[in-house]
């Protein structure tokens, strides 16, 4: 039994593929890792300033980022990255005039930037969802305490509607994480991109299989240890026994 | 020439555009019952199934939850191009058969939907109160009766917003398909912007396309939520 098991699985995957081409896999999933962790960093930076603008009593403001989300979660990610990346050549000469083209050339400078709006978008929506959810009677109990604006943010707002936030920005993270193997379309060399690559060379459907793992094995480690952050951040909120 | 004769001109690429949204619609809705069906039998096997079968389900929703969309299409296309290839050999050498990109596409995104909406049918199943099944069973309705006609009607109404959010990953989705041989709305974009030069003319046309169909969605589910809350609110 388990001698047929290992039979077949060593006709499924091919050990020698991984001794040949298991460098490139790891260099993917660096360059994966890299693109996840500034697009994901500089999203987060991004998605407040949108969530307030959405939040604003400013008519024409919230419209404006009522929009901008509405696009960036209305419209598939492939279509985003390839408006930049093909639409910046299009544009070339006013890229160049004021000296972005050489950005723009760049597919890893395309995904960073199409990655980082599109999760600023669905960020801010968590955002605004994690402060809406904090109760309104808080904010009037400081206001009447004298807390400034800027304290009833800090103490009062944010230290619960980050904790209410923390499992979908985690999703949205594990997005990411899963979005980013588009960046292989646009000839990013990430894990997806070299999986892809090593297919093209050896035609060995196997590599495939190794890649899945690899991904696998990263998604469940953040799903994990996001379910031990939640758990220790939140453990006041649990009823003691 | 302008952007209007681009789109609309007798010479233009509205149609092929046109074309290919259709095709992502009818992606998109072939898709849907096969992967929400799926996704219910995955959840009502993880809840009531024995233990190894559970387990299977559990990987099967772990492993297509935890890998890019877009590789678990590769590897489902790839895997059943190998497959059709091991069969033709064996059943009649020398003959050929290519995959359809579509055909794959509808399997591989069962399967990801499928993964997706068991968590949302498990969680909704867990929502209908437990006296709900044991009255019904107290009245004389069989198992099955006791199912199809008490818990899924409750279940479906819990599970719609999930199982409506997944309908738009399903819909944005389809899009990956552009990277095998079909001509959805995507690749069409694609075709018209290369024999054009005018990719910022044509992807924004079809991501506003993209959009018109997101809030078509959107209305349509308020819609049948709506429908399906039958007073509760």
């Amino acid at each position: 039994m388990l001698a047929t098991l290992s039979a077949w699985l060593a006709g499924i995957l091919d050990i020698d593929l991984l001794r040949t081409y298991g460098w490139r896999l790891i260099e993917g999933l660096k360059v994966t890792l890299q693109i996840v962790a500034i697009s994901c960093g500089l999203g987060f930076l991004l998605a407040y300033p949108i969530c307030r603008a959405r939040m604003s009593k400013h008519a024409a403001l919230a419209t404006g980022a009522r929009c901008y989300i509405a696009f960036f979660r209305g419209t598939p990610l492939l279509c985003q990255l390839y408006l930049v990346y093909y639409g910046a050549g299009e544009i070339r000469a006013a890229l160049t005039s004021v000296g972005l083209w050489a950005l723009f050339r760049e597919a890893y400078f395309c995904c960073l930037l199409t990655f980082t709006l599109n999760t600023a978008a669905y960020q801010a929506e968590i955002m605004r969802g994690a402060i809406a959810s904090v109760a309104k009677g808080q904010i009037e109990a400081a206001t009447a305490l004298g807390l400034g604006r800027y304290r009833i943010a800090r103490h009062i707002i944010w230290p619960q509607a980050l904790l209410v936030a923390l499992r979908p920005l985690g999703n949205e993270l594990i997005g990411v994480i899963k979005a980013s193997a588009l960046a292989a379309i646009v000839t990013m060399l990430d894990l997806m991109g070299q999986t892809r690559f090593v297919f093209a060379r050896t035609f060995d459907f196997s590599v495939y299989l190794y890649a899945a793992v690899m991904y696998l094995i990263l998604t469940e480690a953040i799903r994990r240890l996001w379910g031990r952050l939640e758990r220790s951040l939140g453990r006041h909120l649990r009823p003691r026994i | 020439m302008s952007w209007l004769s681009l789109l609309f001109g007798p010479d233009g690429w509205g149609g092929l555009l046109l074309e290919g949204a259709v095709v992502t619609i009818l992606l998109a809705v072939i898709t849907a019952p096969f992967g929400f069906a799926g996704g219910l039998a995955v959840a009502v096997l993880k809840l009531a199934a024995p233990r190894p079968v559970r387990a299977l389900c559990e990987a099967y929703t772990t492993f297509f939850r935890g890998i890019p969309d877009l590789l678990s299409l590769f590897i489902v296309y790839f895997g059943l191009q190998a497959l059709i290839d091991r069969i033709a050999a064996a059943l009649a050498p020398g003959v050929h058969l290519q995959l359809d990109a579509f055909a794959a596409g509808v399997v591989a995104l069962s399967i990801i939907v499928s993964a997706y909406s068991s968590e949302v049918w498990i969680a909704a199943l867990g929502a209908v109160p437990r006296g709900q099944r044991e009255a019904a069973r107290s009245l004389g309705l069989s198992p099955r009766d006791t199912f199809v006609l008490v818990v899924l009607p409750q279940t479906l109404r819990i599970a719609l917003p999930g199982l409506g959010n997944i309908w738009m990953t399903l819909l944005k989705d389809t899009s990956l398909i552009s990277t095998l041989a079909a001509m959805d709305l995507l690749r069409a974009a694609s075709e018209a912007s290369r024999n054009t030069t005018r990719p910022l003319l044509f992807y924004g046309a079809a991501g506003a396309v993209y959009l018109a169909i997101s809030i078509v969605s959107g209305i349509a589910q308020a819609a049948l939520e709506r429908r399906f809350d039958g007073g509760h609110s």
